[in-house]
Formats: structure tokens, C-alpha cells, sequence
């Protein structure tokens, strides 16, 4: 069993010997880009919930470009990318469940 | 990528790997997506917290915005010494991979460095939490006294948050300096243990977080003891899976907690 994983490791490392350095210099030069702008928005006095949607937006991009070369998904199999990505992204979205209920605090209490 | 050429002296036949990838990799994506779900609730609860409480306080000055700034940078940072400590391990250059996977840690001490100071002048001003060590004589009239007390969920939730992000970059440090150096890394772990436990005050909270050092040493220590081996490519390429997640993490954490809570003038 060992030897059947080493040899599919190799294989895996042999796909990654063919990965250029430069995109690496490129995707960390633009996760730095969109930091520098999420910093540069922050003092530009936006309404906070526009402000909040545009740094989600930019975070979410942030984490497609790490996820994407940085943890090398781009390069897995569809069926790894789906299945791992859709049962995150479900599991995360279930837990905004709880959100109107912090809403419907501000309007409790004594009137 | 299920097809696999064993070497031919090894008659057995195997089922197709999950996802065509190797056991190890498969593992740690499992172990970070349940750990995305930890931070995800955290993030949820800091983030239920504010929507929840009219007078959020804005703490954070132009002062902890950079600092902050130049934390997210160094970890960016460190996430392109990690894929290139990766590149260098598939190409088989070990000297290149260790000074990638140096380069790596070093930019995670300088972020939790960099942390700890931000804790310490918050907690030195007055947020803090009940759990953590009173400071001598501290001042009633700290600027953050009132904000611990009226909104007690700031402080929990953002130390909670960002304790348990230093906490992660703490552990992959260690990890990285276990795949780099193997046992020589264990004196090394000892040292800064007693750097960060002598050298921090009794009030302080990283008096006694620094212990953390010590348990990891202890840990790494028997691991390193039970299955003493030569890291290879896949060894590193899971130790960078898990490096970049804990960046990932930041990205969220950096403009949720600390953007969103600027304090402008």
C-alpha cells in the first residue's frame, strides 16, 4: 500500500514540475493589490453595508486565488474540486440561518 | 490520474485512489474543511454579535489598521515562500525547499509577533477579558475600559477569533519547522518557548499561551521518535495545504474584524 501511494504521490509531484513559477509572483502580487484596496476603501467613508459587500467580494476572490493556485485546486480532478468546494460552501451557507434572529433583537425590549 | 504504474516486482492490485490523489492529501482537505467550519462559526458568531448590538465599538486606529496590514502582507508573503518551498520539493532541491520552508516560518513569527503586540496594547488599554490575567494597577479611564464591560461580546468574540487564527499560524510554524529540520527543530521549539515564556510579563497572556510551545515540542518530540523520517514532496505539499488555509482564514478575518471596526476621524 505504501508503495501505491508513492508512486501516485510522484505522479502528483510530476504535474507539479510543470507549474511556472512566474503565475505564483502574479496571484501574490494581486491578493497584495486587493489588500492595499480593501485598506484604501476603508477610509473612503462608504455606508457600511456597501462597504461590507465590497470587501466580502474582494475576500472571496482573495480565497479563489489561494484556494485555486496556492492549495493547487485548480490542477485536481472536477469531481475533488465540486465535491469538496459545494459541501463547504452549503455547510457555511446553513449557518446564516441564524442572522435574522440578530435582526429581530434590535427590535426587542422595552418599548 | 486513477491509472498508477506500480513497479512491477509488486503483483497486487489496488482499488483507484479518491480523487486520484494520495491518502495524506485527501486527509488534511477533510481535516481543513471541518476546521473552515470552526472558523466559519466563529466568524458567524463575531459577525452575529455585531449585527446584533447598535454601539459596536470601532477600536482600531490608523496605528492598528498598518499593523494589521503589514500582518496580512507577511502571511501573503508567506503563502508564496510556501508554494515555492513546494516547487522546490517536486524538483528534489532539498536546500531550496528548507530555506523556502525558513523563509515560511519567518514570516508566520513576524505575524504573530506583530499580533501579540497589537493584544498586548488593546488589553494595556482595557479590553480585555475576564479569563485574562489583571494587569497591574490598570487604569479604570483606559480608552477600551467601558467596551469590555458595555459590549462584552467584542472582546470575546475578537480575541476568541483571532486567538484561535494565532493559535493556528502558532501550530504551522511548528509544523513547518518539524518538515524542514526534523529533530534539530525540537531544541529550537525548547528555546523559543523559554523566549516567550521568560520574556513576556506574568499579566500577560502569552505568559501562559506560551506553553502551547512546550506541549508542541513534547508532541513533536514523540512523533518525531515513533516514525523518524525523510519528509518528501507530498509530506510538504500537505504541510503548504495547511499553511494556506490558515492565510485563507486571515483574509476574511482582516477586513471583517479589523476594517470594518476602524476607527476614522
Amino acid at each position: 500500500m505504501e508503495a501505491f501511494q508513492q508512486a501516485i504521490a510522484e505522479q502528483v509531484a510530476e504535474q507539479h514540475r510543470h507549474h511556472g513559477k512566474a503565475q505564483f509572483f502574479w496571484v501574490w502580487g494581486a491578493l497584495l493589490a486587493m489588500t492595499a484596496i480593501e485598506v484604501y476603501l476603508t477610509y473612503q467613508n462608504l455606508q457600511p453595508v456597501r462597504m461590507l459587500t465590497i470587501l466580502m467580494g474582494l475576500s472571496l476572490v482573495k480565497a479563489a486565488l489561494i484556494i485555486g493556485y496556492f492549495m493547487h485546486m485548480k490542477y485536481e480532478i472536477s469531481q475533488m474540486k465540486w465535491l469538496t468546494m459545494c459541501a463547504l460552501v452549503a455547510c457555511l451557507a446553513l449557518m446564516m440561518i441564524f442572522f435574522p434572529d440578530a435582526l429581530r433583537i434590535l427590535s426587542l425590549g422595552v418599548k | 490520474m486513477a491509472d498508477v504504474t506500480l513497479p512491477h516486482e509488486m503483483p497486487a492490485v489496488y482499488e483507484p485512489s479518491l480523487f486520484g490523489t494520495y491518502s495524506k492529501k485527501i486527509g488534511m482537505w477533510l481535516f481543513l474543511m471541518s476546521d473552515s467550519l470552526t472558523f466559519g462559526a466563529l466568524l458567524y458568531a463575531y459577525s452575529y454579535g455585531r449585527l446584533s448590538t447598535p454601539n459596536w465599538p470601532t477600536p482600531f486606529h490608523s496605528e492598528s489598521i498598518v499593523n494589521a496590514t503589514i500582518m496580512t502582507a507577511f502571511l501573503l508573503t508567506s503563502s508564496l515562500t510556501m508554494v515555492l518551498a513546494v516547487r522546490a520539493a517536486v524538483h528534489g532541491d532539498a536546500n531550496a525547499q528548507r530555506l523556502w520552508l525558513l523563509a515560511t516560518m519567518a514570516c508566520g513569527m513576524g505575524f504573530v509577533l506583530l499580533h501579540g503586540r497589537e493584544w498586548s496594547k488593546l488589553i494595556a488599554e482595557g479590553l480585555t477579558l475576564p479569563v485574562f490575567p489583571k494587569l497591574p494597577g490598570q487604569a479604570a479611564a483606559g480608552e477600551f475600559a467601558n467596551v469590555a464591560k458595555t459590549v462584552p461580546q467584542f472582546p470575546a468574540t475578537f480575541f476568541g477569533l483571532t486567538g484561535m487564527h494565532m493559535l493556528h499560524v502558532t501550530l504551522g510554524v511548528v509544523y513547518l519547522g518539524v518538515v524542514a529540520l526534523r529533530r534539530k527543530f525540537i531544541p529550537i521549539l525548547l528555546i523559543m518557548w523559554l523566549a516567550a515564556w521568560l520574556g513576556t510579563p506574568s499579566y500577560s497572556p502569552f505568559h501562559y499561551g506560551a506553553h502551547v510551545l512546550l506541549l508542541a515540542a513534547v508532541v513533536c518530540g514523540i512523533v518525531l521518535w515513533l516514525k523518524p523520517k525523510v519528509y518528501d514532496s507530498s509530506d510538504v505539499e500537505v504541510a503548504g495545504l495547511y499553511w494556506h488555509f490558515v492565510d485563507l482564514v486571515w483574509m476574511f478575518i482582516f477586513p471583517l474584524v479589523y476594517l470594518m471596526s476602524a476607527k476614522i476621524l
